[in-house]
């Protein structure tokens, strides 16, 4: 389902990816752990079409992001680390729009609609206005949102951060089911061992734009004879802080937590 | 809305009765015409700029990742925009003129009004644009503040909003000739109040070249934004 080669993405001089390889199967739950900074979001964005790579191939779904964004953009559906919900609207406009934007027909669209926002227990608040929305409620509105057009693949990136147990739990549970009936293929990043280990099938590790190994929580554990995924990981990105520039999004990001509420 | 338009009118205020009198003694008649205006394309610039410039902060965290992401055409998302933002200009900048018939703005004719509307709407595309523009070359809201000071407040204020261009000394004619909103607020004034400086056809043909630049430039750059 999603193939990548020799991945590399420079900003200027930073090397964000530096040279990945991997790949991820039709129905799988894969997930890609690392630390702040290590690359996991840029490699997002480029599966995404959001970010042209450096060099190297990427197939999503059969199909280049560089060379047919818009047949790769119907092959997934995203849930981003920051909302991109139109607060301004309703939840059930949102899903409208959404639908309206990836050319779902009308009859189905609305069916849809009621079937996902029920999925997600937010069919009650459809009317809604999503600035009255908790952090939880958007977060599972944008799930909602993003299977609207049913597609094959859905990234999720850092999806729990900031959200309460029960939340996670939920989101999970809506997505494990999901993976199981309609055989989604799930992507996504997160740096919380447990639940990397909990959800996911394989995980890759990546650290500094490097994958370092890519496995199953068992095999990884098997691998650098630890007890825990997170021991695990210890041993295998090593015990020193990260250093992380703050890039103007982070400023953006903490000024926005700042003003809300 | 209504915070937006605070400034304006106190703008109109401020000026318009401050200075009604030296503008009169000057021989150039009355002031608070003159100025409406000049106020007008005020909010409109203000308006347009701003709303072009929400892409920094809405591709972060906002719809417009959602529709950039979108199987949709990035010059579609952007004609939209720039359409929409210049509505809501356009509305202030009627609000603005509307409320300045209160404080004594007479037009020569009410039938100007329609086609004034119509060159406030094209001031609002070309600024919404322009700020759209900038704004897909910025990648963080620390650019803005310059933005607004050495790009907005010098077109506004360069532009004859506030004072007559005839007799100007030659650098601030010269920069005034290339302003984009002298050209918008002079057809404004030769629509509601018949004074004008460069001519209407100047005007319009000015304004709609510099439109058509910079809906291109914008889509242009719209088109490159990488998150």
């Amino acid at each position: 389902m999603i193939k990548v080669n020799n991945l590399v993405k420079k900003f200027g001089d930073f090397v964000a990816v530096d040279n990945i390889s991997f790949e991820v199967n039709k129905g799988e739950i894969f997930a890609f752990l690392g630390p702040n900074g290590a690359g996991k979001s840029t490699t997002i964005k480029i599966l995404t079409t959001l970010v042209q790579p450096t060099s190297g191939t990427v197939i999503v779904n059969g199909f280049d992001p560089v060379r047919s964004p818009d047949e790769t953009r119907r092959s997934f559906g995203i849930v981003f680390q920051d909302p991109s919900l139109d607060d301004d609207l309703t939840a059930w406009e949102n899903m409208e729009f959404h639908g309206v934007l990836y050319d779902v027909p009308k009859k189905i669209r609305r069916e849809r609609i009621e079937q996902l926002l029920k999925f997600v227990e937010l069919w009650d608040r459809k009317d809604s206005l999503v600035k009255e929305f908790s952090g939880g409620m958007k977060r599972r509105l944008e799930v909602a949102r993003g299977l609207l057009h049913h597609p094959k693949i859905i990234f999720l990136d850092e999806p729990t951060l900031g959200l309460d147990p029960q939340t996670r739990n939920h989101m999970w549970t809506y997505l494990k089911d999901l993976n199981k009936n309609e055989g989604t293929t799930i992507f996504f990043t997160t740096h919380y061992m447990e639940e990397a280990a909990r959800i996911a099938e394989r995980i890759a590790i990546i650290d500094h734009g490097k994958i370092i190994t890519i496995g199953t929580a068992e095999e990884l554990k098997e691998q650098t004879q630890t007890d825990s995924l997170e021991d695990a990981f210890l041993a295998l990105t090593g015990k020193t802080i990260r250093e992380e520039n703050v890039s103007g999004v982070d400023q953006m990001r903490s000024a926005r937590r700042r003003w809300q509420r | 809305m209504i915070g937006s338009l605070a400034q304006p009118l106190l703008f109109l205020v401020a000026l318009g009765y401050g200075f009604g009198s030296v503008f009169q003694k000057a021989g150039e008649g009355n002031y608070l015409n003159f100025l409406v205006p000049g106020i007008i394309g005020m909010s409109i610039i203000f308006t347009a700029i701003f709303s072009g410039m929400e892409v920094i902060w809405d591709r972060q965290f906002g719809f417009l990742k959602e529709t950039l992401i979108a199987p949709m055409s990035r010059l579609n998302i952007m004609i939209g925009r720039t359409l929409g933002g210049a509505t809501v200009a356009t509305m202030q900048g009627t609000i603005v003129m509307l409320i300045s018939f209160f404080f004594g703005f007479h037009p020569i004719s009410w039938f100007a009004i329609i086609p004034a509307i119509l060159i406030m709407f094209l001031i609002a595309l070309l600024f919404t644009a322009l700020g759209t523009m900038v704004a897909s070359l910025l990648n963080d809201m620390q650019g803005f503040q310059l933005i607004v000071n050495f790009l907005v407040m010098p077109l506004f204020f360069l532009s004859g909003s506030l004072f007559p261009l005839q007799g100007l000394p030659t650098a601030l004619a010269i920069v005034a000739r290339i302003d984009p909103l002298s050209y918008g607020i002079d057809a404004l004034r030769t629509l509601l109040i018949n004074t004008s400086h460069y001519g209407l056809v100047v005007d319009i043909v000015a304004l709609g070249a510099i439109t058509l630049l910079f809906l291109g430039l914008g889509s242009y750059f719209f088109k490159k934004i990488q998150i």
